[in-house]
């Protein structure tokens, strides 16, 4: 076993159903694509999901339960990604609940991780409870996905908090569904309302795209394809965790082109 | 029907509108602090300001908020008090 000790970076939110999963999966697989070694852990036990946006669904022997109450080794649990040599899934159990998994436990699986992976990211349950508490307990790095809603930055908020009480103060904002026709027209609140009232550093922007409904159906995460907006968004995201300085997309600023803006000057509209 | 529009008389943005909301739920949010708590910090504080100043006990506002640091802009909840001052009092 070679010494790597890797970075563990935990997907979070608060809110359910603002992207964790497709976040976990698409980073993840961005990171593989770089090059580095990586492992994606579903710690959304009872609601398994990672498998299935990532394709993998038939692949599965033993959980992370298994491997944390020792039934299986640690290699048996992990199933290796179809596309991607380096890449790794640790799947969820399906049928206990968030009770099975201590953040003891927890602590001592990532640890573990961390010798064989460059980067381990865990894909958090929504809400703050158990299933929460254990998916941060072993993280460096928290990677918190809203959506531009208020319910979605509330939650966000919360947990900026809960990490912070933590001693977890690592952690950047990523805003999922940006959908710029709404935010040039003042009907959504663009990154800089958001970063605002957070008042935490952005680790990037992914535009609302019909591709991810696409690749979600296929188990494909967007980000290998590549041509899509939000693949592109979560490739720069994995190139940002890397240390690299990638400019965000141009995805939500008024870039509307000097002509059509003094026509609107005209015509008002 | 868009003439109101087209005359420049503006609808607030719904977008100023969810970021007023959320700031007014996030103040109550943030303040780990019991209601009862908070009265408490006020109390002591009017009674240390008055001992140099008159103050309008009616403005004062007291909330916990989140900023970030100077230096490392590290998020962090400050405690902001808006004490509004009548007058000085000499203290000679």
């Amino acid at each position: 076993m070679e010494n790597k000790k890797g970075t563990a970076i935990v997907v979070t939110s608060g809110k359910g159903g603002v992207g964790k999963t497709t976040t976990s999966a698409n980073l993840g697989t961005g990171l593989a694509m770089l090059g580095k070694s990586v492992v994606i852990v579903d710690a959304d036990i009872g609601l398994r999901n990672l498998d299935v946006v990532m394709g993998l669904e038939n692949r599965i022997v033993y959980d992370i339960v298994d491997v944390v109450e020792k039934t299986c080794r640690l290699k048996q649990g992990l199933i290796r990604d179809k596309r991607f040599e380096k890449l790794y899934l640790l799947p969820a159990a399906q049928t206990r609940d968030k009770s099975a998994v201590k953040p003891e436990q927890m602590i001592e699986l990532v640890n573990e991780l961390k010798d064989e992976f460059d980067y381990i990211i865990i894909d958090s349950p929504a809400g703050i409870e158990q299933g929460f508490q254990y998916s941060i307990a072993g993280a460096d790095l928290a990677i918190i996905v809203t959506t531009p809603e208020i319910s979605a930055v509330r939650d966000a908020d919360r947990v900026i908090g809960i990490l912070e009480a933590k001693g977890l103060h690592d952690h950047r904002l990523l805003i999922n569904r940006i959908r710029p026709d709404m935010v040039k027209k003042g009907d959504m609140m663009n990154r800089e309302d958001i970063e605002d009232i957070l008042a935490i550093d952005l680790i990037g922007i992914v535009p609302d795209d019909e591709e991810i409904v696409i690749s979600t159906n296929k188990g494909e995460p967007a980000v290998i394809e590549g041509r899509s907006l939000a693949g592109k968004a979560y490739m720069n995201i994995a190139k940002r965790i890397l240390g690299e300085e990638i400019e965000l997309l141009d995805i939500e600023d008024d870039n509307e082109g000097k002509i059509s803006k003094i026509f609107k000057l005209i015509f008002g509209k | 029907m868009d003439l109101f529009k087209m005359f420049g008389k503006k609808q607030e943005k719904s977008k100023n509108i969810a970021k007023e909301r959320l700031k007014l739920v996030l103040v109550h949010d943030r303040s780990d602090l019991s209601p009862r708590f908070l009265d408490m910090i006020k109390t002591d504080i009017i009674r240390v300001i008055t001992e140099y100043a008159d103050i309008d006990e009616e403005g004062l506002d007291i909330k916990m908020t989140r900023m970030k640091r100077d230096g490392d802009s590290r998020p962090m909840s400050a405690l902001v008090a808006n004490i509004p001052i009548l007058k000085m009092k000499n203290k000679n």
